[in-house]
């Protein structure tokens, strides 16, 4: 039994050395597809599902489509946003859907290597902001503009802000420029990341269960809006010269930025019907907020909710499809 | 004055009060102590004087991010031209991809009829009847939890990861096996990699492989294929001179003597090894989905992001039972080795094997011919989520706020976090820097030699070095107040469940499920419960480490010699008195050990708790890993590492030395 046990193990690593030196060429990692794509052959995409919802309601109401309309295999990778990025370049991924605007990736990916390409927009437009929730806006009507915000930081202290009040950020991977804000406002705040946006989120649903006040970053279009109402702050205007300085001296408010679509320059050329699909994708704040409900507080799969959605707006998608 | 904090816990023992100098001879430690209080009456001043005491100075840090952020622009611009990556990192990518493929195609060709009743059968081939039926009903639960494709995605990449890490463990266990140089190189190398928290590889790895499987397998190989090179050196050099003499006297070659001699006499160890390695990679390919490596992984990680704690359970139960399955096997196995085979006479010897082929072929042609797909069908499914959230919400809604007399878990986080948790961030970081590298020079020569006293100092110092000497500081004070409260915890279980081995009975499935559920679970029904920030961060953490406390606490107070134990008895002692007076100074080792698991575990789970709110050095790795930022995760990332050393060097009970010294 024993002697068998040795053999196989000597059979197993010369099998691995033979697998690793029998290609002697030179092997493509940017050409590298996950192995668990497409078992039988069949025509696949993958697509990069980022951690917030509504990128999830994007994905599955396109992996749905693809799956049930075109015949596809979709396989589906979570990623943070830069190193989707990353992974789009190298065609690990074959496209995001939703993507908050990444200038120096734009810059290195589109236009240096050319290993990805545009792919339009979503139709969702993006805003990012402060937000404090409405039953406190309502008793306390200053508080939404950015200057009468120091009168409430002691109202908003918790065990992690210190002395300070607390301004609740989410997922390390989104655009933030909110310790700059803090600081080049004069604010007598601490930012205080959830770590990730699950976690805020929770941490917000907790916070209106007890009607207490509390101050986030956080950004529409989101489902979370119709369960706890919130109300933005307003932080000194948004121009294209702030935008424009140094991360450390950024002092005015987040863009309003039309999401994008991104493909990776292969699939987009070569992606069949899928790729022209993904690029008609089109749909409204509406439409998403329907499905991230779905999926994140009646707690459907993603399937499921992409399931309903698409069985109620036929006429929305028909149009994305390719006309034979 | 960092030396008298110390003192006290070590001065502490028998002996003590009988006068100063047979105190010393008996206690060499307060001879370290003094000898330390020494040195440092010397250079404490003249350190002081140059650079001053409060934090880390600035003078003595060396700046990496511009380095790392050059390696970083060069790696992203030659990936896909440099010959590097072309003749070597592609493909090694490769081969991963294509093993994995492989064997997750047999497992798809195979079928959930081929694949339960041939787990059934190697299980009923190496541990007997029970197991086989655990490892069928394991894999059922699975398909019936609608994770059949998840479940198999993970199988397989555990599979490659596995039998890679064991090829290269016996590689580098062979050569420290046979050669005493390199066992003595390599010894510290596998000792720092099995304290390093695994979020704190990840970075590295996808930089080079991007996201993906090729760089979750190496990851996994990097964190689970030490425990197999250390158990194969131990087996190796553990071997027995009687039979190695006669071996040689027969005339055996070098080579013979290995593979008829050595290999087989330590077969024991080499199962042992196997077994550890398996344990670490499942619990790798989970940790590694954060960089996109599929399976049940990924499914937990995208259910958290939707706040879904019912399917992240529902993905985390195939989890447990995999590695349920596969450790009970193994262990299994190791057991048997050398007894008399057992069983139906059927299935032994390579006959076995056979018929478990036959067996698997047969059930996949019937099963196949019967329904018309190999993937588990979707409609014989049991959807869980829904209860489960239901259950999590009730819990909530009832405990958050508002529990009479102990106040709700938002008041008890928050008590925690300003009464405890403040307090020791600011003693930390308030402390001199000079006095923690002593306090931690003090801890780790009186609990060891002096040369893990250096070990840890300089590991300390590293830390400072690199410039986060804040955030580590922040990191250690969670750290220190998460095993406080798992020792607290733990020991009292350990003290009922050595008692009683009902108790223990009863505990031991809690147990397993804590230890084996991915971390990632518990982060969204703590936060929930807790809040934001690094109290939710801790209770993970004291869940995690809390079943290794107990195990080992209750196995060492268990083996204590029941002579001594009689002997208290006859003397008439309570059974406060004994347990006091008795059992833990005698389970001394044990209990040293369980400080050292805590520790270590803990750790790992603080710094997943980067996620959740918990800070310092967890969140500037997940915020190297989010935004591809190699200078920031990196430096996190390797200040984990020395205080993880630092830490496992400082609680190294004396147990561990002469085991692995022996």
């Amino acid at each position: 039994m024993n002697r068998s046990r040795t053999r196989l193990l000597v059979a197993f690593a010369s099998a691995t050395a033979l697998l690793t030196t029998a290609g002697c060429g030179a092997a493509d990692m940017t050409k590298q597809a996950s192995p668990f794509a497409a078992p039988a052959g069949v025509k696949t995409v993958t697509l990069s599902v980022q951690s917030w919802v509504g990128a999830q309601a994007n994905v599955a109401v396109a992996e749905q489509l693809l799956k049930e309309e075109l015949g596809y295999r979709v396989d589906l990778v979570q990623t943070d946003e830069v190193p989707a990025w990353d992974a789009l370049s190298q065609g690990r991924v074959d496209a995001i859907l939703e993507d908050w605007g990444h200038p120096d990736q734009e810059k290195l990916y589109i236009d240096e290597k050319k290993t990805i390409v545009r792919g339009g927009d979503l139709g969702v437009t993006g805003h990012i902001g402060w937000y404090v929730p409405k039953y406190w806006a309502d008793e306390h009507p200053d508080v939404t503009d950015w200057k009468n915000l120091n009168k409430y930081a002691k109202e908003l202290r918790t065990a992690e802000s210190g002395g300070k009040g607390q301004l609740m950020d989410g997922s390390p991977s989104y655009i933030t420029n909110d310790v700059a804000l803090v600081k080049n406002l004069d604010l007598d705040y601490k930012v205080v990341f959830a770590g990730s946006e699950a976690a805020q989120i929770t941490q917000i649903q907790q916070f209106a269960k007890a009607e207490k006040p509390f101050l986030s970053y956080w950004y529409q279009p989101q489902w979370l809006f119709n369960e706890v109402p919130m109300v933005e702050v307003k932080l000194p205007a948004y121009t294209d010269e702030c935008a424009a300085k140094d991360p450390a001296d950024i002092d005015c408010a987040y863009p309003t930025t039309p999401l994008q679509k991104f493909l990776n320059a292969d699939f987009a050329e070569r992606g069949g019907e899928a790729s022209a699909f993904l690029k008609k994708f089109h749909w409204s704040e509406e439409d998403q907020n329907e499905v991230s409900e779905m999926i994140a507080s009646q707690k459907l799969t993603p399937q499921e909710a992409a399931k309903r959605w698409i069985d109620r707006h036929p006429d929305v998608w028909e149009k994305w499809l390719p006309q034979d | 004055m960092a030396t008298a904090q110390a003192t006290p816990v070590r001065a502490a023992q028998p002996g003590a009060s009988r006068g100063p100098l047979a105190a010393l001879r008996e206690r060499p430690a307060a001879g370290k102590l003094l000898l330390l209080a020494l040195a440092a009456a010397v250079l404490v001043p003249l350190v002081h004087g140059r650079w001053g005491g409060g934090i880390w100075p600035d003078a003595l840090t060396a700046d990496l991010s511009e380095p790392l952020g050059n390696v970083t622009d060069w790696i992203v611009s030659n990936r896909d031209s440099h010959p590097l990556f072309l003749y070597f990192f592609g493909h090694i990518s490769n081969a991963v991809v294509l093993s994995v493929r492989g064997v997750y195609l047999v497992l798809l060709a195979l079928g959930w009829a081929g694949v339960t009743v041939f787990a059934a059968a190697v299980a009923w081939r190496v541990a007997g009847v029970r197991l086989a039926l655990t490892a069928a009903v394991s894999f059922l639960v699975c398909g019936l939890l609608g994770m059949w494709v998840p479940t198999m995605q993970t199988l397989a990449l555990m599979v490659v990861a596995v039998l890679a890490s064991v090829v290269l463990g016996l590689v580098l266990g062979l050569a420290a096996g046979l050669s005493d140089r390199v066992f003595r190189i390599l010894r510290p190398v596998l000792d720092t990699m099995q304290v390093l928290p695994a979020f704190a590889y990840l970075l590295p790895v996808v930089l080079v492989f991007g996201i993906g499987v090729p760089g979750a397998v190496l990851a996994t190989v990097v964190y689970a294929a030490p425990p197999m090179a250390r158990l194969t050196a131990l087996g190796l050099r553990g071997a027995d001179r009687g039979v190695m003499e006669a071996v040689t006297s027969l005339g055996a070659t070098g080579r013979q003597r290995l593979l008829t001699a050595r290999l087989p006499l330590a077969r024991k160890e080499l199962l042992l090894g196997l077994n550890q390695t398996i344990m670490m990679a499942l619990s790798m390919a989970v940790i590694a989905s954060v960089i996109g490596a599929g399976g049940l992984g990924d499914r937990v990680y995208q259910a958290l992001s939707s706040v879904d704690v019912g399917a992240a359970l529902a993905a985390g139960i195939p989890i447990v039972l995999l590695a349920v399955v596969l450790d009970r096997t193994t262990e299994a196995a190791g057991r048997r080795i050398g007894t008399e085979p057992t069983g139906p006479a059927l299935l032994r010897g390579p006959r076995g094997w056979t018929l478990a082929a036959v067996v698997t072929a047969a059930a996949v042609a019937v099963v196949g011919r019967l329904t018309d797909g190999r993937v588990w069908p979707e409609d014989v499914t049991v959807a869980i989520a829904g209860p489960v959230n239901t259950a999590k919400d009730w819990m909530v809604d009832h405990l958050y706020t508002g529990v009479p007399v102990v106040g709700g878990t938002a008041d008890l986080a928050s008590h925690f976090t300003s009464g405890i948790l403040n307090p020791l961030r600011s003693g930390l970081t308030g402390l001199p820097w000079w006095s923690v590298l002593l306090i931690v020079a003090a801890l780790a020569w009186t609990i060891g030699t002096w040369r893990t006293a250096v070990t840890a100092v300089l590991a300390m110092a590293a830390i400072g070095v690199l410039g986060v000497w804040e955030p580590s500081m922040d990191t250690l004070s969670q750290v220190l107040a998460a095993v406080a409260v798992t020792l607290v915890l733990g020991f009292g279980i350990a003290i009922g469940t050595a008692r009683s081995e009902r108790l223990e009975r009863l505990l031991r499935p809690v147990l397993d499920v804590f230890q084996t559920m991915p971390q990632f679970v518990y982060l969204i029904p703590v936060v929930a419960l807790f809040g934001v920030g690094r109290a939710p961060a801790a209770a993970a953490a004291v869940v995690y480490a809390l079943p290794a406390v107990v195990r080992i606490t209750t196995q060492g107070l268990r083996g204590v010699d029941p002579a001594a134990m009689e002997c208290a008895r006859s003397l008439g002692a309570t059974p406060g008195q004994q347990l006091r007076q008795v059992q833990i100074p005698l389970a001394r080792p044990s209990l040293l050990l369980a400080v050292n698991q805590a520790v270590v575990l803990v750790l790992a789970v603080v710094i997943i708790g980067g996620l959740v709110g918990s800070g310092a050095l967890g969140y500037e790795v997940v915020l190297g890993l989010a935004q591809g930022d190699l200078a920031t995760g990196l430096v996190a990332g390797a200040a984990i590492v020395c205080l993880g050393l630092m830490l496992d060097r400082v609680t190294q009970p004396t147990a561990r030395r002469q085991r692995q010294e022996g």
